[in-house]
């Protein structure tokens, strides 16, 4: 596999297992429109997943479907950040910002990549994760405005830290730390990152939730 | 806060009012009604407005019953037929209906 896939599908993995994750949240997030918003968010990451399924997939002679699901949970390459099951929505939120802002910084790289179908891919992600951003921006100041808020939020990025490092490749994380810490007001702790390639017990929980209707019929049946 | 949301179908067309949305203040309000009202491509342009901003008018007094100032009921038809007898310029029809040539286009109109 070329390197060029890898990294396709290391990003594609990311979004499809975010996408899942945030949908979780639907029918239960703290009030309707929120639900609405936060599951709408969920579902523009599937769809940037697939088109990036869908880049890597020409070049292996397959379908995004393939790639999205039937491979095995230990050939996925999402970032552990992603694979965590969070149902509580400081810990949700401060994981959708410390994402949002480690997927910007990485967009910005593939936005200048001389690939141009890669380059072309990572603009129009970067236009609708634009508000993906604004939305996480806005619970920051939202939980750093009451004391509970901000406890419950340093909390929350104390423990996902390490993961939060693990989505960007080494030479990406010093700046993922400087913009983290001029946005919270503090430093972060100098941590080993859990980088991409540790699979945690969670996702191979999420995988057969995400891939049970597939495998219950054989490929290729209509729908 | 209460935002009252309206939506513009297409450009040029009037914003029409799609619904609300409940937000803590106007930057949760924009995302909201952006994922609500604007996610499937259905809208061109939002407005947002507080409804704290909307003066509502609700009474319409009508001690009199002033029916005068309303159209429904009030048929031209017959009130035309009756003073076009009075000026004499009603015209006999073939099997011997009276109509004005204006009614009779009127009539066609409506069929």
């Amino acid at each position: 596999m070329s390197e060029r896939t890898d990294l396709l599908l290391s990003i594609a993995d990311d979004e499809l297992f975010l996408g899942w994750r945030n949908s979780e949240w639907t029918g239960i997030a703290p009030f309707l429109e929120e639900d609405v918003a936060f599951s709408s968010i969920a579902q523009n990451e599937i769809g940037h997943a697939r088109a990036l399924y869908e880049l890597a997939a020409e070049e292996l002679g397959t379908t995004a479907d393939e790639l999205a699901f039937d491979r095995k949970p230990e050939e996925y390459r999402c970032a552990p950040l992603v694979q965590l099951r969070r149902l509580e929505w400081a810990r949700t939120i401060a994981r959708h910002w410390l994402y949002e802002t480690a997927d910007k910084i990485r967009l910005a790289a593939l936005m200048a990549s001389p690939d141009p179908a890669i380059a072309g891919v990572a603009a129009k992600m970067d236009r609708e994760e634009a508000y993906h951003r604004m939305h996480a921006e806005m619970w920051i100041d939202r939980l750093l405005s009451s004391e509970e808020g901000r406890t419950r939020l340093h909390e929350a990025i104390d423990e996902l830290w390490p993961y939060a490092l693990g989505v960007l490749d080494d030479e990406l994380r010093p700046e993922l730390r400087s913009r983290a810490e001029s946005r919270l007001g503090r430093e972060l702790p100098d941590v080993e990152p859990v980088a991409r390639g540790v699979h945690e017990a969670e996702l191979a929980e999420l995988w057969g939730e995400m891939t049970m209707v597939r495998r219950s019929a054989p490929a290729g049946t209509q729908w | 806060m209460i935002f009252e949301v309206f939506r513009q179908e297409r450009k040029g067309q009037p914003f029409q009012h799609a619904g609300t949305v409940s937000a803590p203040d106007e930057r949760f309000a924009e995302i909201y009604a952006r994922e609500q009202y604007g996610r499937r491509q259905e809208s061109v342009a939002l407005w947002l407005v507080p409804r704290d901003a909307v003066r509502q008018i609700s009474e319409f007094p009508d001690e009199f019953e002033m029916k005068y100032r309303r159209v429904d009921g009030y048929s031209i038809k017959a009130r035309l037929r009756e003073a076009r007898e009075r000026a004499g310029t009603l015209e006999t029809a073939p099997g011997g209906a009276l109509v004005s040539d204006e009614t009779a286009q009127w009539g066609a109109r409506e069929r």
